[in-house]
């Protein structure tokens, strides 16, 4: 017992204590920011290995990118990857960071449907699908519920069964594989329910985009409440992500 | 021997070879040499596969000598199209090799007769029977009243990666355990060949299982390094080997972390996971993930490991260090713990031999598998690692093994910093290609220990220098035969357990 309180003593509190004003110190890549320099736009957007960079103005889709870094290497001066996290939203259009832009990514509350925060907001219980997902998103999500995140405190959590979960949560770019096992989970969970995509493989495919295996018809079918890029996420940008989402009363500063 | 030899390729690992040099040898011929080759205990098969070009299909059988550390690469051919297509299967006589025709017929359609258990390895988007869908695995079926089947997944109660376990149980003892993988197949080695660029290639080897992003990545690097001639620095080894130690350290503690969990040992499962976050905390300082995507690139690096970053990775390693100890001492004496996981799903040395288990899963069972010791890559040449190895072969002992290879890892890690020579040589890293002129006809071996165990990647090159096959080799592909074996004649509930103690990939697998 002596043992175990010395190690409770010397293990002291990791968690962080507010999850909102958390950050993620540099390198880490987040949300990038494209300055109005004149660079050759052809040669930078051969460079995005999926094809996220467009022009005109220049602009990077963040369901697309990779978080790869190497625009910003080639091109230092045109794109600079932020630590900032905050980048889940529920608006596609908003995924897309445009040349000049420097403002954080959040949700459009306007589309956030209305039950989401009646039903949703001390409490919200998630299925966790990896479909064709290469284990690092599902590692990310795992960390969510550690003693570091711990996502418990806001009624956060992973469940066992569709049958008890409020929602499903995407990983991997969905194989041709896993196409009916995402089905049957989806119809399991009971309504009102909502949709994560998380990690830039369940958003647009990623580096896997194109690939004959692939079956993503599914997202034909269903509304996308959430949207949460990077590869993987990091644990923050989920949980502030569905915090914002599900929450009355959030603020992200 | 020396005969056989002469029939044979010797190279060495990340090497490359015009693909004429290979002998191309009458399958009766080939049958016996690898026969007879793998009469050695210190020879495994490290990869044999089949890639169809100008309307034959060539088989390449690569064999890893632990005695020279040398691979030799035999193959033979076969003319594709019309008829049935059969040849006497080697799994018959050794049953390691059963992966890999099992393999082969399901790409290629060809009957290796024989074979006791000829059945779908990952149902790949292209393969030969298109027909035979994911649902309809044909699973070992036994009748009787008595006896009843459990079938879990491909969706897992937990926030792991889809497989289908199905177990035929008495009562609560399982009988017999089949896995089916295969839900997660991306394609990665179609992709491999249709991404054209180099980054996109690298990024699909980072993504080949997310979890041994540095190891995979590594071997990607190194057959690309062969096929091009690129020869890196001496710093640039040491950084990868510190990356790839790091990345054992970070997963083995998280592994020991779940394991406490799964009997409900909360103290463990709180320290040890904490204790994994400032290690990928620090990789993510390195180069921007928590996970080393980003780090490692072919012929450089765009994250030299500076000064100061190294006198953090020390400052870090001290300080896991004791705290580690502090917990592990207490979690490795603690006799319910000890209880839950002694003499639990034992895979003997036997077995593990049989099967041709690798990395972990053969060194927990006294099998000697660490490509690291056998056919050193990077800074292990310099500096040699000696394996950790155990005789047991229980959850216990893939429980132990881990702490042991932590400790060990750390140690190497420690080694390779203080050697002045890698740091003070060059400054920093070389900048990464990103271009490369392969060599043409040419094929390239990789074999890189992650934390799994030996990965393996092949490349080949047509005429013009342009890839035609790609093949990767996850270490799963030979452990998941001894999850299977592991749950026999226990209870199902021991299963979890049993799991997480091997910690296997899905994606890595399933490709």
């Amino acid at each position: 017992m002596i043992k175990e309180t010395q190690i409770l003593t010397h293990h002291g509190r990791q968690y962080i204590p507010d999850l909102t004003k958390a950050r993620v110190p540099a390198p880490f890549r987040g949300r990038p920011v494209i300055s109005s320099a004149e660079v050759d736009d052809k040669a930078l957007m051969e460079l995005c290995p999926t094809g996220a960079i467009s022009k005109n103005p220049v602009s990077i889709n963040l369901g697309r990118c990779l978080l790869c870094g190497e625009c910003e290497l080639a091109f230092p001066e045109k794109i600079k990857f932020t630590n900032d996290h905050i980048m889940a939203t529920n608006d596609s259009k908003r995924l897309v960071v445009r040349e000049g832009e420097d403002k954080r990514i959040l949700l459009n509350p306007d589309m956030i449907r209305e039950d989401i925060k009646q039903i949703f907001n001390r409490s919200l219980k998630l299925r966790q699908i990896s479909a064709a997902g290469d284990n690092s998103c599902e590692l990310e999500l795992g960390a969510c519920g550690n003693p570091n995140f711990d996502m418990g405190r806001f009624g956060l959590e992973f469940v066992a069964s569709p049958r008890h979960a409020d929602g499903i949560v995407i990983t991997g770019p969905i194989s041709e594989n896993m196409a009916e096992a995402v089905q049957i989970c989806n119809a399991a969970v009971p309504s009102p329910k909502i949709v994560v995509l998380c990690g830039v493989d369940a958003i647009s495919g990623g580096i896997f985009a194109g690939s004959q295996a692939l079956n993503r018809e599914f997202l034909q079918e269903v509304q996308i409440d959430l949207y949460v890029p990077g590869n993987p996420p990091h644990p923050l940008t989920f949980i502030n992500g569905i915090l914002e989402l599900t929450r009355v009363k959030f603020l992200i500063q | 021997m020396t005969k056989d030899i002469e029939n044979t390729l010797e190279i060495k690992n990340g090497q490359a070879v015009n693909l004429s040099e290979i002998p191309v040898l009458e399958y009766q011929e080939f049958h016996a040499l690898v026969l007879d080759l793998l009469q050695a205990e210190d020879v495994h098969c490290v990869n044999y596969y089949a890639f169809p070009h100008n309307d034959i299909l060539r088989f390449i059988c690569c064999l890893a000598d632990d005695r020279t550390q040398g691979i030799y690469l035999l193959s033979h051919i076969m003319a594709t199209g019309g008829g049935l297509l059969k040849l006497e299967s080697l799994t018959k006589y050794i049953d390691a090799l059963h992966i890999y025709e099992r393999e082969i017929w399901e790409n290629f359609g060809i009957e290796f007769e024989g074979h006791p258990w000829l059945k779908p390895v990952r149902f790949p988007h292209d393969r030969y029977n298109g027909d035979l869908k994911v649902n309809d695995y044909p699973f070992y079926k036994v009748e009787s009243e008595e006896l009843h089947e459990v079938g879990v997944g491909p969706i897992h109660a937990g926030v792991i990666e889809p497989g289908h376990f199905r177990f035929t149980c008495n009562g609560e003892m399982v009988l017999h355990l089949e896995i089916q993988l295969g839900w997660q197949h991306r394609g990665v080695e179609r992709l491999l060949l249709e991404k054209p660029k180099l980054l996109q290639r690298t990024i699909l080897a980072e993504s080949i299982a997310g979890d041994t992003t540095i190891g995979h990545t590594l071997a990607f690097a190194r057959v690309m390094e062969g096929l091009s001639g690129i020869s890196v620095n001496s710093r640039l080894d040491a950084e990868r080997a510190i990356a790839l130690e790091l990345e054992r350290i970070a997963i083995h503690t998280g592994d020991i972390s779940a394991l406490c969990t799964d009997v409900a040992y909360q103290l463990g499962t709180a320290v040890f996971g904490a204790l994994r976050t400032p290690l990928i905390n620090y990789t993510q300082d390195w180069c921007g993930n928590r996970f080393g995507k980003g780090l490692i690139r072919t012929g450089g690096s765009h994250y030299s490991l500076t000064d100061e970053l190294i006198q953090r990775l020390r400052n870090l390693l001290d300080d896991f260090e004791w705290r580690f100890k502090e917990m592990a001492d207490k979690a490795y004496s603690l006799v319910s713990v000890e209880n839950r996981f002694d003499e639990i799903g034992t895979v003997t040395n036997r077995q593990a031999k049989l099967i041709g288990t690798v990395g972990m899963a053969a060194r927990m069972s006294g099998v000697k598998r660490d490509i690291r010791h056998s056919h050193p890559f990077a800074s292990f040449s310099d500096i040699p690692y000696v394996p950790v190895m155990l005789e047991k072969g229980d959850v216990y002992a893939r429980y132990y093994l881990r702490r042991l290879e932590i400790e060990e890892s750390i140690n190497y890690i420690r080694k390779v910093l203080d050697n002045k020579r890698y740091f003070l040589s060059e400054a920093t890293s070389p900048v990464p290609e990103t271009n490369l002129n392969l060599s043409p006809v040419s094929i390239s071996v990789s074999m890189v220990e992650g934390w799994r165990g030996e990965i393996c990647h092949c490349a080949v090159t047509d005429e013009q220098g342009k890839i035609i096959h790609y093949k990767v080799k996850d270490p799963s592909m030979h452990n998941w035969k001894a999850l299977e074996l592991s749950l026999r004649d226990l209870e199902i509930s021991d299963f979890p357990i049993n799991n997480k103690s091997y910690n296997l990939s899905y994606c890595g697998y399933d490709l």
